[in-house]
């Protein structure tokens, strides 16, 4: 297992360097970082070159890459633009947009999971038809949209929750923009949840546990439910990577000041540190979380033995 | 008698159409005795052991008549929770694919003490003891250090042995063996069936015994019941029916078994397929690859004759039966 | 009766059963190391995570009675298409698709109006005799640009459908074939790709990007998209690779280039199609958020994702704007999902 783990910690390393540098060139190469800085107006051509020397922009960009990433495993990701430092921003954006995620996959195991077991359950039935109807929906529909009629309708019409999130963010405030934020992965979730119940269920070691005369609560829950949310498990851990990076959206909704209000504060005014800083900030949380769920996948389903 | 089961029909609804699977079914096991159920797949025999268990998936199955007997008591009149504390307490079932049938992720302890805390209402702690003593008990090497590994860890004939512990944890009266050495090595088949059939002399419970291979049921049957198209068509002690067969179906049967003194000869193979559940064929099912068959056959479905001179206690469901006897 | 001594014990090697995304296809292909599925979540959302599963069930080998192997391709889809015409699920989401594709070629046949004529004095305005879905916030016809908007969505759609479908299937359908260090250089970076939030590299990517056409946008689908099918290609084209057909084309002494074309190809594609024809009303979907965001599409193009970003703003006073692009929207990605899925189940020798 420890085997395991190092080789897997080193196998990151050429993903986090390749991420990065795809992001790094994206910001750096494509847009002029300088043309940030004067604000609307045209940079006269000596500010700028005196401007590009201060950063170190005249170097080549591979140069500028390794400084940089040096200087993050110091614990450095560099000033923005206006003074502030990355790390501070960081500091304050990143625990909302947590929350914001905690309560996202909170939905996604409570909801996400309960509807799975009982369409799974009741295949074909009713009930199990509405709901995969239901989750083809939400799936088809931009979150964008989602997020915006949920707004709409419980924010401004019916009045049940404030339509903007103030900026402390406490959890209260963060229900419904965490769900909308889960909502396609939600709809996902039931689908994976319903799919791996309604297979396992027909299981050879399912029907032994009846013939072992078990109550059929226990035949579902030991038996049934511990190998049939073995995948489910492995997703949603997956899709902490993704909630986080995918918040934009929702933040932008509901005017939540976490990683996303920032990145996309960084990406108007061409703010290159910040946009670095937190999207190198994204890939290690999606590459750590990858890394958890396949060792949680060799807790939950012992067969995986890792050399 | 420990189980009857009378006149049992079973049918399953698919999307083409209503499938007869079990169609009358009648046999009975005495404690101490084994009954080997005989037939090719589809022939219903392991839908008739899964009726007697309770454990038919219903729906698409469907019991639609017939009675199950145990010890007097007809099972089919049970409520689910008294059909639920019968089974693998007072009946227990072995299944053909160990590793399939034993569930991946907890381990052999846990899923053998599982009957004593279920069922006895054990603390883990001496379900776990139970559970070492009958991986002991059906000859598992260092038991007490293999509790706690889990079904891929083992190899096949091992893991058949756990099944065998799961069903015999709680000394029912009644065990069902569906085709219980199938997907094991010719070598670890005796191994198991050996085991099995020892356990079952020891603790005097009666064995169904499930299976198509007719080597197994020489060794450790009293008696037979070969089945067709959901239909018992001959039922005698062992050695009778080895000795004259009163149905042309067993006779092809037994003479599709390749024998050391043949060598050199063409084997024996009974033609056709076995039927279409969906549509069976009018009067005797067997009449189509019948090499005896006669217009009656077509037309009148056979009933279960006494078959008398041939051994005690014996029945054969074919117009013909002395003749088949004679030939 | 005393047992002979037993056997040593032959642990079953450890199986790794479905995971939910992608390392389904290799795991059934059995060229890949459990560590290798680390990065299995598509980062691109639920729909292309219920795209990839799709077709990851696909790759698992037929059963039994899947027929000979010269004729089974050809079975195979008639069969499946013999499925399909009875499956009414299939029969409306291929009607929807066809009339979006008429509207798209020919909009003035089912509008006659001007998309870009407005009349600010109508702003917001709702339904009116003429205007059946009523006006926008800059006094636009609402009916009118719904259905013009469908022309760039679908042309969004089906642009980077192709293209990622072709780069990725050739490149991870090469990678699976020859394997090799292509195949880990390969599998390296599509795991790069999934490391980067698709919506995080949109903004990263198309905020300089000053050009109005629709160029740009398919561009970066297609960049950040190939991985996706590349992954399904490449676990689909190893598990062909291992039938016997296949094996037995070789000892016959085929070559390469025969064998990927004749016997590989039309086995392998049936996964790869599935996740394309979902992925399609995921890059609509996409497309629109981007243009939500701002660095999407651009006026004066007209998309439903422009016309829904710019209802937003006036989503108190007058909904409507916004919901007939949106409901427009939501009904071509699930027309596209429903046939895939309905797809996917025909294709399945499984489920017959």
């Amino acid at each position: 297992m420890g085997r395991y783990v190092i080789r897997r910690l080193l196998q990151m390393i050429p993903v986090f360097i390749g991420a990065t540098l795809l992001i790094f060139l994206m910001v750096n190469v494509m847009g002029d970082p300088v043309a940030g800085l004067c604000g609307d107006r045209q940079c006269d051509p000596a500010t700028a070159a005196q401007l590009r020397k201060e950063f170190g922009l005249d170097k080549p960009v591979w140069q500028q890459y390794a400084t940089y990433m040096g200087n993050v495993f110091t614990g450095d990701f560099g000033t923005a633009f206006n003074g502030q430092k990355v790390t501070e921003l960081m500091s304050t954006a990143f625990p909302v947009t947590i929350r914001l995620t905690v309560v996202a996959i909170l939905f996604e195991i409570v909801i996400g999971i309960l509807l799975g077991v009982v369409t799974g359950l009741r295949r074909g039935r009713p009930v199990d038809t509405g709901v995969l109807l239901v989750t083809l929906v939400v799936i088809s529909v931009p979150t964008f949209v989602t997020g915006l009629l949920l707004q709409l309708l419980l924010g401004v019409k019916w009045g049940w929750i404030s339509p903007s999130v103030s900026s402390e963010a406490p959890f209260d405030e963060l229900i419904v923009p965490g769900l909308v934020l889960a909502s396609v992965s939600l709809a996902y979730v039931t689908r994976l949840t319903r799919t791996s119940i309604a297979e396992n269920r027909r299981a050879d070691y399912v029907r032994t546990a009846v013939a072992k005369g078990l109550p059929r609560r226990r035949v579902i829950t030991r038996h049934l439910l511990r190998n049939s949310l073995i995948p489910v498990v492995t997703f949603i851990g997956t899709d902490i990577g993704a909630l986080m990076g995918g918040a934009i959206v929702t933040e932008r909704i509901f005017n939540i000041h976490g990683v996303g209000f920032q990145l996309y504060q960084g990406i108007l005014r061409q703010n290159t540190q910040t946009v670095v800083g937190f999207v190198t900030v994204l890939v290690l949380v999606f590459l750590v979380a990858n890394l958890l769920v396949d060792l949680l996948y060799a807790v939950l389903d012992p067969r995986i033995r890792y050399a | 008698m420990l189980l009857e089961v009378r006149d049992l029909h079973v049918e399953f609804r698919t999307r083409d159409g209503v499938a007869n699977a079990v169609n009358g079914v009648t046999y009975s096991v005495d404690e101490g005795e084994t009954l080997a159920v005989l037939g090719e797949s589809g022939s219903g025999k392991s839908v008739t052991a899964q009726a007697v268990m309770g454990i038919l998936d219903t729906p698409p199955g469907k019991i639609t008549a017939g009675e199950i007997l145990f010890r007097g008591q007809d099972l089919l009149k049970f409520k689910e929770e008294e059909r639920r504390k019968v089974r693998g307490a007072q009946m227990a079932m072995i299944f053909q694919d160990a590793l399939s049938s034993l569930n991946p992720v907890l381990s052999v302890g846990a899923q053998l003490g599982e009957m004593f805390t279920v069922h006895r209402g054990m603390s883990r702690k001496d379900a776990k003891a139970k559970a070492v003593e009958l991986m002991d008990r059906v000859r598992i090497p260092g038991a007490a250090s293999r509790v706690g590994d889990y079904p891929h860890q083992f190899s096949g004939g091992m893991r058949q042995r756990i099944m065998i512990a799961m069903a015999l944890a709680l000394e029912p009266a009644l065990i069902i063996a569906d085709e219980p050495t199938t997907a094991l090595d010719v070598t670890v088949q005796a191994q198991v069936m050996d085991l099995l059939a020892e356990l079952q002399r020891e603790l005097d419970m009666g064995l169904i015994l499930i299976t198509h291979d007719l080597g197994v049921v020489a060794d450790v049957a009293d008696r037979i019941a070969v089945m067709y198209a959901g239909r018992i068509v001959e039922s005698a002690q062992v050695h009778d029916i080895y000795k004259a067969p009163a149905h042309p179906y067993t006779k092809g049967l037994l003479e599709s078994i390749p024998r050391l003194d043949q060598k050199g000869k063409e084997l024996y193979a009974i033609k056709g397929l076995p039927p279409n559940l969906l549509h069976i064929p009018p009067g005797c099912a067997f009449n189509p690859r019948c090499p005896m068959a006669q217009d009656v056959c077509r037309t009148d479905v056979p009933p279960l004759y006494e078959v008398t001179g041939a051994g005690p206690d014996r029945r054969s469901a074919c117009h013909f039966w002395r003749e088949c006897l004679d030939g | 009766m005393p047992e002979p001594p037993v056997p040593p014990e032959q642990p079953t090697p450890p199986q790794r059963p479905l995971r939910s995304m992608p390392p389904g296809p290799h795991l059934s292909g059995g060229g890949r190391a459990p560590e290798d599925g680390a990065i299995a979540a598509t980062g691109m959302g639920g729909a292309m995570d219920l795209a990839t599963e799709e077709g990851a069930s696909l790759g698992k080998p037929p059963g039994p009675d899947a027929g000979g192997p010269q004729d089974r391709p050809r079975s195979l889809w008639s069969d499946a298409w013999r499925d399909l015409r009875r499956n009414p699920v299939f029969i409306v989401s291929a009607l929807v698709i066809l009339f979006l594709v008429v509207i798209s070629l020919w909009p003035s046949a089912i509008a006659s109006g001007n998309p870009l004529k407005c009349d600010l004095a109508k702003s917001q305005e709702g339904s009116q005799p003429g205007h059946p879905f009523g006006f926008n916030g800059q006094g636009c016809d609402v009916y009118t640009r719904t259905v013009y908007g469908a022309r760039v969505s679908v042309t969004v759609g089906v642009c980077a459908t192709l293209g990622v479908s072709i780069l990725g299937s050739v490149l991870g359908g090469l990678a699976g074939f020859f394997g090799g260090v292509w195949d880990a250089i390969l599998s390296r970076i599509t795991d790069v790709f999934f490391a980067i939030p698709v919506v995080l590299g949109g903004l990263v990517l198309l905020s300089v990007v000053t050009s109005s056409t629709v160029w740009p946008v398919i561009g970066f689908m297609v960049l950040l998209g190939w991985p996706q099918i590349s992954r399904i290609a490449r676990g689909s084209v190893i598990t062909t690779r291992q039938h016997d057909y296949v094996q037995a084309a070789r000892a016959l002494g085929a070559s390469n280039s025969r064998m990927l074309l004749r016997h590989i190809t039309p086995n392998a594609i049936a996964p790869v199609i599935v996740v394309a024809t979902i992925a399609l009303g995921t890059y609509i979907s996409l497309e629109a958020t981007l243009s939500f965001l701002g660095v999407g599409l651009k006026p004066p193009t007209v998309s439903w994702g422009i016309d829904i970003s710019s209802a937003s703003q006036y989503i108190r006073t007058a909904p409507h704007a916004l919901l007939w692009p949106a409901g427009a929207l939501a009904v071509t990605v699930l027309a596209f999902i429903m046939l895939g899925d309905a797809v996917r189940d025909a294709l399945d020798p499984k489920l017959r």
